[in-house]
């Protein structure tokens, strides 16, 4: 039996991958998961990009200051060392490179690292694009963190986006609940893939070519 | 003397015109300056741009001056939240122009305003439909779009402190938008939640030089509406 990563399963196991000393941004979504699971014994800044540098979790209930929040509009908290800026400043930080990863969800990758994460093809949904195309051209390091195939079963790795793009080759990694997959020059390279499931298995759960790498 | 304070919510937007175009800062509800927006749907100003992050919640404040029909166009980069209703409705009957714009990008062409920067080369939205029909570049390998200034002929900020010259402090992150905006507008409008004496701001810490500010007008605090304000 395939046993797949729950929601909390993926944020839990990208978690592990965020070294001692990075400044990253979470997305909204799933990826503000991933904070839960951060290392308590790594120190590590979370950027929001409303202008907080070193964001603090959420406050207990009653103690909610609605000029504290973060990018999904939720309280948060100051931490010792917190740092507040304008906008210009918290998206010159992100398009500068200075932010070591970022994590964001997807509705598709491609084979070449396009992401696609921002629009689908419902005709009647409000358009609204955020910090999205920012964040994803801006940080070192793009991870994706979504489910491997929609509800239908269809994968959300492809060869070519059919939703628009946020960002041309911009993914460095996808984090879904099957495998850990890496975007490099020669295609994408699974490096990790759950209990259960073999790598031909994950290459027919796949849209795209897949190259099998040093199963850790 | 230099007095930019105001005594009224009234003088302080009296001159908005039908037609201007106006910053808002906030992000959500965070840096709103709800008393200012208003007092300007009191002052019936209309056919107006609006340019601010998102596109108003229920029907307070942005909100509520989107349902008056008095807004032609926005300029925002997320107008989906739980509450946007008004704006969604106005949308889909075609009643109200969206220009949708990458956060980054519309936080940098206010400043590029302010700066008196005329347009910029940016790697944001390149490849995207966002960039669509826009000039692009190659800069030492690099993909690039080309973004103009965005300026307005008012700004609507909230502040936390303000002295007589205009000075200005904020709030934790009702910052956001503020310090761009108030350099980008002909008329910059703040509302805060008091004003001191002159020489009690630390100079370290103001955020906004007065330079960038014409009026100035304290309000009694109220507390942020604690809205079902969250994204959607």
């Amino acid at each position: 039996m395939i046993k797949k990563l729950t929601r909390e399963g993926i944020a839990k196991r990208l978690a592990q991958d965020i070294p001692e000393g990075a400044y990253v941004n979470l997305g909204i979504g799933l990826p503000t998961l991933v904070a839960s699971y951060l290392p308590a014994d790594r120190e590590i800044v979370l950027q929001s990009e409303n202008g907080i540098l070193g964001m603090g979790p959420p406050p207990p209930e009653g103690e909610e200051d609605y000029d504290l929040v973060n990018a999904g509009k939720q309280p948060v908290t100051k931490l010792p060392g917190t740092a507040f800026f304008h906008h210009a400043d918290s998206f010159a930080m992100m398009r500068g490179g200075h932010l070591d990863i970022c994590v964001l969800g997807a509705f598709q990758v491609s084979q070449r690292g396009d992401l696609a994460n921002w629009r689908t093809a419902e005709p009647d949904a409000i358009p609204a694009i955020g910090g999205a195309m920012d964040l994803a051209i801006g940080a070192k390091q793009i991870f994706i963190v979504m489910t491997h195939c929609t509800p239908t079963g269809a994968s959300k790795i492809v060869e070519e986006c059919t939703y628009p793009l946020t960002g041309i080759g911009c993914v460095s990694r996808i984090y879904t609940d099957l495998a850990v997959i890496d975007v490099t020059p020669d295609g994408l390279v699974a490096t990790e893939w759950v209990d259960g499931l073999s790598f031909d298995e994950l290459a027919r759960y796949t849209a795209a070519p897949l190259k099998r790498g040093t199963h850790a | 003397m230099i007095n930019k304070i105001v005594p009224s919510l009234h003088e302080a937007v009296h001159d908005i015109h039908d037609g201007a175009t106006i910053m808002i800062s906030g992000f959500g509800t965070a840096g709103i300056p709800a008393e200012l927006i208003d007092a300007l749907i009191e002052q019936k100003a209309r056919d107006l741009t609006v340019i601010n992050n998102n596109a108003g919640n229920a029907e307070y404040g942005l909100g509520a001056l989107l349902k008056q029909g008095r807004v032609r166009k926005i300029i925002c980069s997320f107008p989906r939240q739980v509450d946007s209703y008004v704006f969604d409705e106005l949308y889909r009957s075609g009643k109200i122009e969206l220009e949708l714009v990458p956060q980054g990008t519309m936080a940098e062409r206010i400043r590029a305003a302010g700066a008196g920067i005329g347009a910029f080369f940016t790697p944001t939205a390149f490849g995207t439909e966002l960039a669509a029909g826009k000039e692009t570049r190659t800069i030492d390998g690099r993909n690039y779009v080309l973004e103009k200034a965005l300026h307005a002929d008012f700004s609507l900020i909230k502040a936390w402190r303000a002295d007589r010259w205009g000075n200005l402090t904020y709030r934790m992150t009702a910052r956001n938008f503020g310090p761009v905006m108030a350099s980008a507008a002909k008329n910059t409008i703040v509302q805060v939640d008091d004003t001191v004496e002159l020489g009690m701001l630390d100079p370290e810490c103001i955020v906004t030089p007065g330079i960038y500010v014409d009026r100035v007008v304290k309000v009694k605090q109220k507390m942020t509406p604690k809205s079902n304000q969250g994204d959607k």
